[in-house]
């Protein structure tokens, strides 16, 4: 009886109805949490997976051996590589491609690298409006680990210690 | 006010052509205002709806997002009308347009203040109701012929829905009529003058509620919006649509929500009366308040109730919808229509005399 | 010719046009549309008329409510055309002479002769604020009241009988029905239990005891 009582009042006082108006009118005068992205951006971790880049040692040496761990790691298969004797008598590559539209970006070429060669960077804003320029051929990896060095010098001095 | 433009146009115009050109301008007076508040309602909606959901909702076409209402116009103008392959093209085009007359239509007989009518008639309530329902016919044509079994299980569940409850709505109705003793808008407006006590919300405080789920019924609005149900049938009545065919729709829709609105305020809310009538010190402080204010402002209150309505509730099951209808509405707006007899029958409260 | 008498032939045009179409169209769905708009275009003569609250109300009834139902029904019919035009010719003498009955019934009732200013007399003009709903009303709930509560129980038992004649209950063995009062009435504490208790640690790992079975 007191049940059916309950129940009636909760029905016809529409009860519910209300708690669940009283829950949404709150909320409509909360803090709005939207990060405006253009203007305002959320903190980026030192270890983002974003755009490629081959890095150099500190003499201008570029750290890739042409081992092609990334290559056979990789499980997209967006990674080629062609490799050559240079003159010095070193092993180096003759073509390293990372194809950005298979790549997706789940960093174990970064991870299989025994020299620190490729890394993934902060960059992700970046976009091609045609075929062609998403193919990242090795000098433009190379101009683009040049250009972030310092960036990705820190991360990964950030990061070293759980490495 | 448009007698004398009457009388003037006829005076170098034939009276036929006088005639006309009159009720143009009146239904273009109405009309536009009514499509302006509607193209700033969408806005409202998902920013009312945004911030509820602790998003900030449009804020990138001009200041604060104010000309997003615009930017959509443009766009849905300029996107191509689809065709589906083997609908009935005429009766394809024609859905949108009939779900929208009806939406226009009965804004001929609401009055926006004291004398502000377009057409004073006194089966007001009768033609709102009557008008109403054909705007059913808007999802059916455009479910049937668009060719789809989506749009064609969207017709269906609206069909059946509109009808269940316009029933309600009526007898929700029905209790007004009585009360008031007229079918004039602005008649029951007036019976209700003499503070907010003496509005018709108070002996049909259910009547409001009947009335205004029923309106959420009636404009296919969530929790009642089977009709579009986005997760079973895509988007209902309207999957085939694109560009402006679909903007119609939208218009007819929210325009319908305006009027629901406007009908409620009229009917239950004392249209525009001040709230504070009778009242000594407040009914002077806010004398400057125009009619069409006050009666704005209860609209622009119930229209944000709809939104906030939206943002809340999840949506009902068919059969849940179909139970609420006829098993819990129309049996308490038929109980209330005695509860009114007796209420009349002994002169209850300041509501009869 | 006046505005209005401009009106009145637009209307009782189309209202012929559309007629004369729903019998002759083909597909079902399209007559009862153009049933429709017969009714919109006589509830328009009706309202010219001085008849606004029948007008309106036929609009209501009938394009609001029962058409819909009408169309409901016949848009989900699947109606094979060329079944129901069998045996057209073989018919026709029938229909023929049904259809001349019916036209001569109806005119020797509603005939010329019948219809006119100089036998019904002129139209009374009412004034503006002459209440259309009100003089049906009286007449309505006052001398014809036993009649008026007559036709309503009519109609109530129509409803009865309808419902009775299609609702089939199966044994829930065939089919399952949900309940909705049940589940509406149904508490959040009916569904679980949130007990206290003691946190216990268990001795054999119950899992392993399945292994061995």
């Amino acid at each position: 009886m007191v049940r059916f009582l309950k129940h009636q009042i909760k029905t016809w006082g529409l009860i519910d109805l209300f708690r669940g108006l009283r829950v949404t009118g709150k909320y409509l005068f909360k803090r709005k949490i939207t990060v405006r992205y253009p203007e305002e951006k959320t903190p980026i971790s030192p270890r983002f997976r974003g755009h490629h880049a081959l890095r150099r040692y500190e003499n201008g040496e570029e750290r890739c051996i042409a081992c092609k761990l990334c290559e056979a790691v990789c499980p997209a298969n967006a990674i080629t590589i062609e490799s050559e004797e240079r003159e010095d008598g070193s092993r180096r590559t003759t073509q390293y491609d990372i194809d950005m539209f298979k790549c997706i970006y789940c960093g174990f070429c970064e991870e299989a690298c025994p020299v620190d060669a490729v890394v993934e960077t902060r960059v992700f804003e970046y976009a091609y409006e045609e075929r062609g320029p998403h193919i990242m051929t090795k000098d433009k990896l190379l101009e683009f680990g040049d250009k972030h060095e310092a960036q990705i010098a820190a991360d990964r001095a950030v990061d070293a210690k759980y490495r | 006010m448009f007698e004398t433009l009457q009388a003037f146009l006829s005076s170098f115009l034939f009276e036929w052509l006088a005639i006309l050109v009159t009720l143009v301008i009146q239904a273009v007076a109405v009309v536009l205002p009514i499509m302006l508040v509607v193209a700033w309602l969408t806005y409202a909606e998902r920013k009312v709806i945004g911030y509820m959901q602790v998003r900030m909702g449009p804020n990138r076409v001009g200041y604060f997002g104010l000309l997003q209402p615009i930017a959509d116009a443009i766009k849905l103008m300029n996107k191509e009308v689809i065709f589906p392959d083997q609908a009935n093209k005429f009766l394809f085009i024609i859905a949108p347009v009939l779900a929208i007359a009806p939406a226009v239509a009965a804004w001929a007989v609401i009055p926006f203040a004291e004398g502000m009518v377009v057409s004073d008639i006194n089966a007001g309530v009768l033609y709102i109701l009557a008008v109403s329902s054909i705007l059913v016919y808007g999802v059916i044509i455009a479910g049937w012929a668009s060719n789809s079994k989506y749009a064609f299980l969207g017709a269906m569940r609206g069909a059946a829905q509109k009808i269940s409850y316009e029933i309600a709505m009526g007898f929700a109705l029905v209790t007004v009529l009585m009360i008031a003793g007229s079918m004039n808008l602005t008649d029951i407006v007036n019976g209700q003058q003499g503070g907010m006590l003496n509005w018709y919300l108070l002996p049909l405080l259910p009547m409001f509620f009947v009335y205004f789920i029923s309106g959420l019924a009636e404009t296919n609005r969530t929790p009642f919006d089977v009709v579009e149900g986005e997760a079973e049938i895509v988007a209902g009545f309207h999957v085939d649509y694109s560009g402006m065919t679909f903007g119609v729709f939208m218009l007819a829709e929210y325009a319908m929500m305006i009027l629901i609105s406007f009908m409620t305020s009229i009917m239950f809310l004392g249209g525009w009366l001040s709230p504070f009538e009778g009242i000594p010190y407040l009914e002077a402080a806010f004398s400057w308040v125009p009619q069409l204010g006050w009666l704005a402002f209860k609209v622009s209150f119930l229209l944000f109730v709809f939104l906030w309505l939206r943002a809340t509730f999840p949506r009902y099951r068919y059969d849940q919808l179909m139970r609420l209808g006829w098993k819990v509405l129309i049996p308490v707006t038929i109980l209330w229509v005695f509860v009114v007899g007796i209420m009349k029958y002994f002169d209850f409260g300041p509501w009869f005399n | 010719m006046t505005f209005e008498l401009f009106i009145f032939y637009l209307l009782t045009a189309v209202a012929t046009v559309s007629g004369l179409m729903m019998i002759t169209i083909k597909n079902p769905v399209k007559a009862a549309l153009w049933l429709i708009l017969a009714f919109i275009a006589t509830a328009g003569v009706w309202i010219m008329a001085q008849a606004e609250f029948l007008g309106l109300v036929l609009i209501l009834v009938y394009v609001g409510a029962l058409m819909v139902l009408f169309l409901f029904v016949v848009m989900m019919l699947d109606v094979n055309i060329s079944v129901l035009k069998e045996g057209f010719t073989q018919y026709l003498p029938l229909g023929v002479m049904a259809s001349i009955a019916i036209f001569s019934m109806m005119y020797l009732v509603v005939g010329p002769e019948h219809f006119g200013i100089d036998v019904t007399g002129e139209p009374v003009s009412n004034s503006e604020n002459y209440n259309n709903t009100k003089s049906i009303a009286i007449p309505l709930y006052t001398t014809h009241a036993y009649a008026f509560v007559l036709a309503a129980v009519l109609l109530l038992l129509g409803i009865v009988a309808a419902i009775s004649l299609t609702l089939r209950r199966r044994p829930t063995t065939e089919v399952l029905y949900q309940n909705i009062d049940k589940q509406v009435k149904t508490l959040a504490t009916d569904r679980f239990r949130l007990v206290k208790m003691a946190s216990v640690v268990e001795k054999a790992i119950p899992s392993k005891k399945e292994d061995e079975k």
